[in-house]
C-alpha cells in the first residue's frame, strides 16, 4: 500500500527554530511519507541527468522507459504472485522459451507473426495453469514447483536449440519491441513497448483496485482467514500465476524485438522481477504491495544499470553494487515500516 | 505451542544412554525423513530395473562408489541448507560461496603442502564471515532472507567476476587426496560427507541449538516469547550453512586441483540444494524435517543422474523427469502430513479447540 503524504506537522512557533530548520523538518516529514522506491528513483534520476544531460530530454526519457518496459511488466506479474503469498521463479526461462519458440516457428515469415503470438500466449497460460495447479491442488510449495518448471523450460530450450537458437524473428514481430509511432510533435516517437507497458499497467491497476486485488491481498495476508470468509483461495492463486506467466510472454515478445534471439535472453530475469517488486514495497510472503511500487522498483533497477553504464562500471562490479543497493533499500523500508 | 517444541519435550527428558538410543530409534521411524527413505528405495529399484533392462550395471561397488562421490558436493551444501530452511530462512548465496571458497583455498595453499592448514582456516573463516553477514542482514536489518541472500550472492558474484575468469591457484598433491583417495573401500570425501551429515544430525537432535532452531522455524514469535534468542539462532544457522558451502568449495578445489570461479554456479548448488532439502521431506517454511532426509534426497538425485547418464537420455527428458519426481514426492509428503494432522486432531477429541496459529495456516496450505 502506498502511503499518502501526511500533512507536514507545523512546529509550534514559540519553540524557536530558524526558518531553515523548519524547512528541513518539513522536508524530512515529506520524505517519511513517500515510499522509499520513489526517493531512490529521484536520487538516481538526478544523478544520471547530472552525468548525461541527454537523459532529461523527451527522447532520453522515452528511451529509458522503453528499456525498462519488459522488466516493469515482469515486476507487475511478480507483484500478483508475491502478494498472494507465492513465488514464481519460472518467468525468466519462460521469456527465453517465448523468444526461441517465436524464432523457430515463425522462421522470419511476417505472415506467421499473429498466429505465433497466439501460440506464445497459449504456452504462457498453460505454464501459469500448471504452476497454479501444482501449488494449490497438489499443495507443493510454489518455490519448488516453479523451480522445477524453470529446469524443465531450460531443458526444453536446450533440447530444441542444441545451444544455438535457430530461425529468425519476422520484422513485424520485432517492430513491437523496437519501433514506435512516429511523427508526433515534440517527442517525435512513442515506442510501442511503452504503450504496451501502459496498457498492461492499466489492466493490472484495474485488477488490483477491484475485487480481485482485495481478495488477492487477503489470501496473501492470511489464507486461512480468507478461505473462511468465502474466498476461493486456489482460484485467486491460480489466476496470479496465469497473470505472471502472461507478463513473461509479453516481456518476451518485447525483448525478442529489442535484444534479438539468444538462449540467454531471460537469464536471471525472475530474480530481477522479484527484486523490483520487493524494492517497490511488496512483502514476500504476501499481503502487502502495490502495482505502482512494482513499476517503480523496475524503474529503479533500470536506472541503476544505466548509471553504472554511464560510469563505464565493469559488468561484474555492477552485480556487487546492485546487491548492496537491494539490501540497503529493503532494510531502509523495513526500518520505516517499524518506525511508522 | 508449536509441534516442534511439543516434539522436543520428551527428547529433553530422555534419561539413560540405552533409553536415549531407543527413543532416537523410535523418533526416527516417526520423523519426516521416514517416507523419504521409502522413496529412495523405490527410486533405487526403478533405476536398477531400468539400467538392467538396458543391459547396464547399476548395483556394483564401482557404480555405488561413483554415485556417492558425486553426491559429496551437493550433500555437504544441502546439509547446511537444511539448517537454515529449518529455521524458516534460506540461503541463495551458497553457489558463489562455493566458487569463492575454492579460489581462496587454492590461492592460499599455492601448491605448498605446508600451507594446507592455513588454506583450510582461511576458507572456513571466509565461510563464517559470509554466513555472519547473511544472518546479520536478515535479523538486524530485517531484510527477507530471499532478498538478503540474493543480494549477498550478487555482491560475491561481482567480486568473483571482476577478478577471476579462469582457474587460479593450485592445491598440493597431498590435498588432492581428499578428492581422490580412499580409506580401504571408502573414498575419503564420502567419509567427510557422512561426518558433516552426522554432525548436523547430532546438532539438531541433541543440542539446545537444534531444539531452538526447530522452535524458531515453527513459529518465531512463540519461540521468542518462550525466551529463545531467535536472532542468535538464525545467525548461527546461517554461519553453519555458509561454512558447509565453503567446505564444499575446498572439496571441489581438491578435485579440480585449482580454484575455479565457475564451479559453484555450474553445479547450480543454490537451487539444487534447496530442491534436495525439500525432496528430503523438510518443510520449506521451516520447523519440520532434518539432515537425514536431505541426504536421502541428494542420493535420489544422484541415482537419477547416474541412471539417465547410463541410458543416455537427452537433457530435456532428464529435466522433466527430475522435475516431475520432485513435485510428486513433495505433493505426497504434504498429503501425508495433512492426513497425520487430521488424525491427531481427531484423537484430541471434539472438545478440543480448533487448531490455532501455525497449525491453522498449515491446514490452509
Amino acid at each position: 500500500m502506498s502511503t499518502r503524504p501526511a500533512p507536514t506537522p507545523e512546529p509550534p512557533a514559540g519553540l524557536g527554530g530558524s526558518r531553515a530548520q523548519q524547512a528541513a523538518s518539513a522536508a524530512i516529514a515529506v520524505a517519511r511519507a513517500v515510499p522509499v522506491v520513489w526517493i531512490v528513483l529521484a536520487v538516481l534520476i538526478v544523478w544520471i541527468s547530472a552525468a548525461s544531460p541527454f537523459f532529461l530530454t523527451p527522447e532520453g526519457i522515452l528511451a529509458y522507459l522503453k528499456r525498462s518496459a519488459p522488466l516493469a511488466i515482469l515486476a507487475i506479474g511478480a507483484y500478483f504472485v508475491l502478494a498472494s503469498g507465492e513465488f514464481d521463479l519460472s518467468v525468466g526461462s519462460l521469456v527465453t522459451v517465448v523468444v526461441v519458440v517465436a524464432a523457430r516457428v515463425s522462421d522470419g515469415d511476417p505472415a506467421n507473426t499473429y498466429p505465433v503470438i497466439a501460440l506464445l500466449f497459449a504456452i504462457g497460460i498453460a505454464v501459469g495453469l500448471f504452476n497454479g495447479f501444482c501449488t494449490t491442488i497438489l499443495r507443493v510449495p510454489s518455490f519448488i514447483v516453479t523451480l522445477a518448471m524453470l529446469l524443465m523450460l531450460n531443458g526444453a530450450v536446450f533440447l530444441w536449440t542444441g545451444g544455438a537458437p535457430r530461425g529468425a524473428l519476422a520484422d513485424n514481430f520485432r517492430t513491437i519491441g523496437r519501433e514506435g509511432i512516429t511523427g508526433i510533435p515534440v517527442i517525435e516517437e512513442i515506442p510501442y513497448s511503452v504503450l504496451v507497458l501502459v496498457a498492461f499497467a492499466g489492466v493490472a491497476l484495474w485488477l488490483a483496485q477491484g475485487g480481485y486485488g482485495r481478495r488477492m491481498l487477503a489470501v496473501g495476508d492470511n489464507d486461512r482467514a480468507a478461505a473462511l470468509s468465502g474466498i476461493n483461495v486456489s482460484r485467486v492463486r491460480i489466476a496470479a500465476f496465469v497473470l505472471s506467466a502472461t507478463s513473461a510472454v509479453i516481456a518476451g515478445i518485447l525483448l525478442g524485438g529489442f535484444a534479438g534471439v539468444t538462449s540467454q535472453v531471460g537469464q536471471g530475469l525472475e530474480f530481477q522481477a522479484i527484486t523490483a517488486a520487493v524494492l517497490g514495497g511488496t512483502l514476500l510472503g504476501g499481503g502487502r504491495g502495490s502495482v505502482t511500487g512494482a513499476i517503480g522498483g523496475a524503474l529503479v533497477l533500470q536506472a541503476l544499470f544505466m548509471l553504472l553504464n554511464l560510469y563505464d562500471v565493469d559488468n561484474a562490479v555492477e552485480q556487487t553494487v546492485t546487491g548492496l543497493l537491494i539490501i540497503g533499500a529493503v532494510s531502509l523500508a523495513a526500518f520505516r515500516t517499524r518506525a511508522a | 505451542m508449536t509441534r516442534a517444541m511439543a516434539r522436543a519435550r520428551p527428547r529433553l527428558s530422555a534419561g539413560s544412554l540405552p533409553g536415549r538410543a531407543a527413543a532416537a530409534l523410535g523418533a526416527f521411524a516417526r520423523t519426516t525423513s521416514g517416507p523419504v527413505w521409502l522413496v529412495l528405495v523405490a527410486v533405487f529399484l526403478a533405476c536398477q530395473l531400468a539400467v538392467s533392462i538396458d543391459g547396464g550395471v547399476f548395483l556394483s561397488v564401482d557404480n555405488i562408489r561413483d554415485m556417492l562421490v558425486r553426491s559429496v558436493a551437493l550433500g555437504i551444501v544441502a546439509a547446511g541448507q537444511t539448517l537454515v530452511i529449518l529455521g524458516a530462512s534460506l540461503d541463495l548465496s551458497v553457489a558463489y560461496v562455493v566458487s569463492l571458497a575454492s579460489i581462496i583455498g587454492a590461492e592460499t595453499m599455492a601448491d605448498q603442502e605446508s600451507r594446507i592448514p592455513l588454506g583450510i582456516l582461511a576458507v572456513l573463516a571466509f565461510g563464517a564471515a559470509v554466513g555472519l553477514a547473511n544472518g546479520l542482514v536478515i535479523t538486524k536489518l530485517r531484510v527477507n532472507a530471499f532478498i538478503a541472500t540474493l543480494g549477498v550472492a550478487l555482491i560475491l558474484r561481482g567480486i568473483i567476476e571482476s577478478r577471476y575468469s579462469g582457474p587460479v591457484g593450485g592445491v598440493p598433491d597431498r590435498f588432492e587426496d581428499l578428492g581422490y583417495e580412499s580409506w580401504g573401500p571408502v573414498p575419503i570425501s564420502v567419509v567427510l560427507l557422512f561426518a558433516i551429515v552426522g554432525t548436523g544430525w547430532f546438532l539438531l537432535r541433541y543440542t539446545r541449538f537444534g531444539n531452538r532452531l526447530y522452535a524458531v522455524g515453527g513459529e518465531e514469535q512463540v519461540a521468542k516469547l518462550s525466551g529463545v534468542r531467535t536472532h542468535r539462532v538464525i545467525i548461527v544457522a546461517h554461519v553453519l550453512c555458509a561454512v558447509t558451502a565453503a567446505i564444499t568449495g575446498l572439496f571441489l578445489a581438491s578435485r579440480l586441483g585449482a580454484g575455479s570461479p565457475l564451479v559453484g554456479t555450474d553445479g547450480g548448488y543454490d537451487l539444487e540444494s534447496i530442491a534436495a532439502v525439500v525432496l528430503g521431506g523438510t518443510y520449506l517454511l521451516g520447523g519440520r524435517g532434518g539432515v537425514l532426509g536431505t541426504i536421502a534426497g541428494v542420493f535420489i538425485l544422484a541415482m537419477l543422474d547416474n541412471t539417465f547418464n547410463q541410458l543416455e537420455v537427452n537433457a530435456f527428458a532428464k529435466d522433466v523427469a527430475r522435475g516431475t519426481i520432485i513435485i510428486a514426492a513433495v505433493a505426497a509428503y504434504s498429503v501425508r502430513w495433512r492426513r497425520r494432522r487430521r488424525r491427531e486432531s481427531a484423537r484430541a477429541g471434539p472438545g478440543q479447540p480448533a487448531p490455532s496459529g501455525a497449525h491453522a495456516l498449515e491446514a490452509a496450505r
